[in-house]
């Protein structure tokens, strides 16, 4: 009998006051019981929706009724067949726009909790397997992979897996990508990267950190290094600010700084050698994740009011709706329908306060989102001493600038053929951010699984022809 | 990891460390730079690369201490490791089909000045080099900038090493006894580039600086390098360090400079006092 409760199971949180000043992860994970009650609420209908809601065409229901028959590792063995990451994506995949989003029994009542069994299922297990990966045997071809987020890293393995040698190129000094770099810790613990990571060298993946492809190493000296193919998976790293006046104040960050040097750079530790702003009255401009990370690790930092500053309204949020919902908990003030059109400095070059524009929303724009059009004459000015600017990134143009005959289009993405992600360079293959511009892991897990199954096709027609 | 395989304190301030890293030696050129971090802690500093030897595969930085983050790269020796070094990263100088350059070094920033004075000599220009330092006990690369340099203006400000003064004015003597420099370069702390600045363009002169605003990744990902450049926005890592130094807003950078100067005195503190425990 399926569990009829119109609800999910809800999610074992840490207490909103307690966790707005730590960085250990907010969601505490289900129980053993909770998760095999949310799987029976399942109702295994025939067309499996959910299914098609998942980038990458995860087996959802198959894994769930291993979950519902207590079967974890048979629940994990399907998981794993689709995804490289599930203990990732569970914790930070839009489920609400795809797989959850889809759910039949959503329509009534609440959605099955599929990330977050999801979510179960890799964590479990990571903690009870003790199974040493096995080392696949070599097939005498060498693939470089330009990157460590999850492009690269699933890229990597699915190469490493087919037996080719790869060594996995990363610009920073720690491998993982945003979720290293970008996404917190108390949204996604460290070591779980890092235990993905391991997996990988166990399987005789090379990580060399501390390489800039396109200035340390170039991509046509990968190839005279004996690689036969290059997967580009250098995300979309570049930081956007809005050119409006008082940008370069003491206190404006970009979210990538400002998030770079909390989670990379650990600053919100005792003693840790990299500084940060410990502001007091803080705006964050930006509705997305990025921006929704950004105000909470500001609140964590001991801010007394810190600020979602958007142009559009609370139901445009780009966000991920859980991500919403914990900042609001936190104390996070959502100053919607606004616009920032100037940053003031006081006599020493620090900000002192952000003045605002009130929008209204209007027609319908190219992206079929309601475009926000300013209300004359007004306008607001809010005191901080901080501003995080979280308005987008866009691709590096580092590797294609010093890359002949791979183009990007006029964003600067890298241009594809199709989802296989071959480039207009022979041998070059690209996914992720780098090629989509700034969107989400799983998209970026799924191009890498695509690239890789077409590099090693790629490489196999050479060795024949 | 990456060895350091000779350092030399050149003043009592200011080190000299030579890096095994046959990568970044590789692709080196005057006027690039690298990150270190010296421990897995460590902060990512940028230092500028003072020379290389790409057969040896070596690359010499020269840094003065500082904050925190230099005393702890200063308490390594030869044999010890760096856990990071990555490089080059910015646009190399751009040198070439220059005939005539007076390049100016302030301080420490003589450390930058010598390679791209090196260059331009092996290019075949003519080199006049105007360095400047607070008092004689500070003067580095004496001989080394007489090695590449055509002619050599030493200032001091207490006139304890060549002339007393500052460095713009023997800059503009240089000028006024009618030398005509197809550029002037100048590196040093920001007052310095800024003064040097104000009077060529007095007289004209097109002027490259070197910048070296606060950094983390070094590769465009961040944005806290970015600089005032002709009124648009510049990220120092990837579009410089140089840039025209007409074109800088220097009191900006000096404001941006100073963002972290408490932090920065209280590491350094806390710096010493791990040290005189080590010392204990
Ligand atoms: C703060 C933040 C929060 C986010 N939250 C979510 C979320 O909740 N859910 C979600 O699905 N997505 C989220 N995203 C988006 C998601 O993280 C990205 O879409 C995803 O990481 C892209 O993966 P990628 O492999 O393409 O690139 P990245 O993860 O960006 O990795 C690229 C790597 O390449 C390296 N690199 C770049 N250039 C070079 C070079 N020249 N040489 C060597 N290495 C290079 C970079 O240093 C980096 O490590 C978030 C992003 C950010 C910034
Ligand atoms: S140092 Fe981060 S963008 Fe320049």
């Amino acid at each position: 009998m399926p569990n009829m409760d119109p609800k999910k199971c809800p999610m074992p949180v840490q207490e909103p006051d307690v966790r707005n000043k730590n960085f250990s992860e907010v969601a505490l994970g289900y129980t053993y019981d909770m998760a095999v009650n949310e799987a029976k609420r399942c109702l295994h209908c025939k067309n499996h929706p959910c299914v098609d809601g998942c980038p990458v065409g995860i087996d959802i229901p198959g894994f769930i009724a291993k979950v519902a028959q207590e079967d974890l590792e048979g629940a994990y063995e399907i998981l794993s067949a689709s995804s490289a990451l599930p203990a990732v994506c569970g914790r930070v995949c839009p489920q609400e726009n795809q797989c959850e989003g889809k759910c039949i029994r959503g329509i009534k009542a609440e959605p099955v909790g599929i990330g977050r069994l999801e979510r179960f299922v890799a964590d479990w297990h990571r903690q009870h397997t003790s199974e040493q990966p096995k080392m696949p045997a070599p097939n005498g071809h060498k693939v470089a992979v330009i990157g460590s987020g999850p492009s690269g890293l699933t890229a990597a393995g699915d190469l490493a897996k087919m037996g080719y040698k790869v060594t996995v190129y990363e610009a920073l000094h720690t491998p993982g990508g945003v979720l290293v770099y970008g996404i917190p810790e108390f949204r996604l613990p460290k070591d779980i990267v890092r235990q993905e990571i391991d997996g990988l060298k166990a399987i005789g993946v090379d990580i060399e950190t501390d390489v800039v492809i396109g200035k340390t190493i170039t991509v046509d000296e990968l190839f005279e290094m004996g690689n036969e193919a290059v997967f580009i998976g250098s995300g979309a790293g570049l930081p956007r600010f809005m050119n409006i006046p008082g940008e370069s104040l003491n206190g404006v960050y970009s979210a990538n700084e400002f998030l770079t040097r909390i989670n990379l750079m650990k600053a919100y530790l005792p003693g840790a050698k990299t500084p940060i702003q410990h502001a007091k009255r803080v705006a964050v401009v930006g509705g997305g994740n990025v921006a929704m990370d950004a105000a909470r690790c500001a609140k964590r930092l001991g801010a007394e009011e810190v600020y979602i500053v958007y142009r559009r309204g609370m139901e445009e949020l780009p966000a991920r709706k859980e991500e919403v919902e914990h900042a609001e908990e936190e104390g996070i003030i959502f100053k919607t329908l606004s616009n920032p059109t100037e940053i003031l400095g006081d006599d020493k070059g620090y900000v002192s306060g952000i003045v605002c524009q009130e929008m209204e929303l209007g027609e319908p724009d190219a992206s079929g989102r309601r475009r926000p059009v300013a209300k004359e004459g007004c306008t607001f000015t809010l005191d901080v001493d901080s501003v995080i600017m979280s308005i987008g990134t866009s691709p590096n143009p580092l590797i294609r600038s010093t890359t002949p005959g791979l183009e990007a289009n006029s964003h600067g993405c890298l241009i594809t053929k199709g989802e296989d992600g071959e480039t207009t360079r022979q041998g070059v293959y690209a996914g992720g951010d780098a090629v989509t511009g700034a969107a989400t892991v799983i998209l970026a897990m799924g191009a890498g699984k695509h690239a890789a199954k077409a590099i090693d096709a790629y490489i196999r027609g050479k060795s024949q022809g | 990891m990456f060895k350091i395989l000779e350092k030399q304190a050149l003043n009592p301030t200011v080190t000299k460390m030579v890096i095994d890293a046959p990568l970044v030696a590789r692709k080196a050129e005057p006027g690039q730079f690298i990150i270190y971090r010296a421990s897995e802690d460590g902060e990512r500093v940028p230092l500028t690369i003072a020379d290389f030897d790409r057969e040896k595969g070596t690359v010499t930085i020269i840094f003065q201490i500082v904050g925190g983050s230099t005393m702890e790269l200063n308490a390594l020796n030869a044999g010890d490791s760096l856990v990071d070094f990555v490089g080059p990263l910015g646009t190399p100088s751009k040198l070439e089909g220059l005939k005539k350059v007076a390049v100016v070094g302030g301080g420490v920033g003589c450390a930058i000045a010598y390679p791209v004075a090196k260059k331009l000599h092996q290019l075949g220009a003519e080199v006049h080099s105007v360095v400047g330092f607070r008092s004689k006990d500070l003067v580095i690369l004496e001989q080394e900038f007489e090695a590449v340099s055509d002619r050599v203006e030493k200032m001091s400000d207490d006139g304890t090493w060549g002339d007393k003064g500052v460095v713009t004015a023997a800059l503009e003597k240089l000028i006024k006894e009618g030398n005509q420099y197809d550029e002037v370069i100048a590196i040093g702390p920001l007052i310095m580039m800024k003064f040097v600045c104000q009077l060529t363009k007095q007289y004209g002169i097109k002027t490259t600086v070197s910048m070296n605003p606060i950094m983390i990744d070094g590769t465009g990902m961040c944005g806290g390098c970015r600089l005032t450049v002709g009124g648009k926005t510049k990220f120092a890592c990837v579009d410089g360090p140089d840039f025209d130094g007409h074109q800088v807003d220097f009191d900006e950078a000096m404001h941006r400079g100073s963002m972290y100067r408490g932090f920065e005195a209280r590491a350094r503190e806390a710096e010493c006092e791990l040290l005189k425990k080590e010392v204990q």
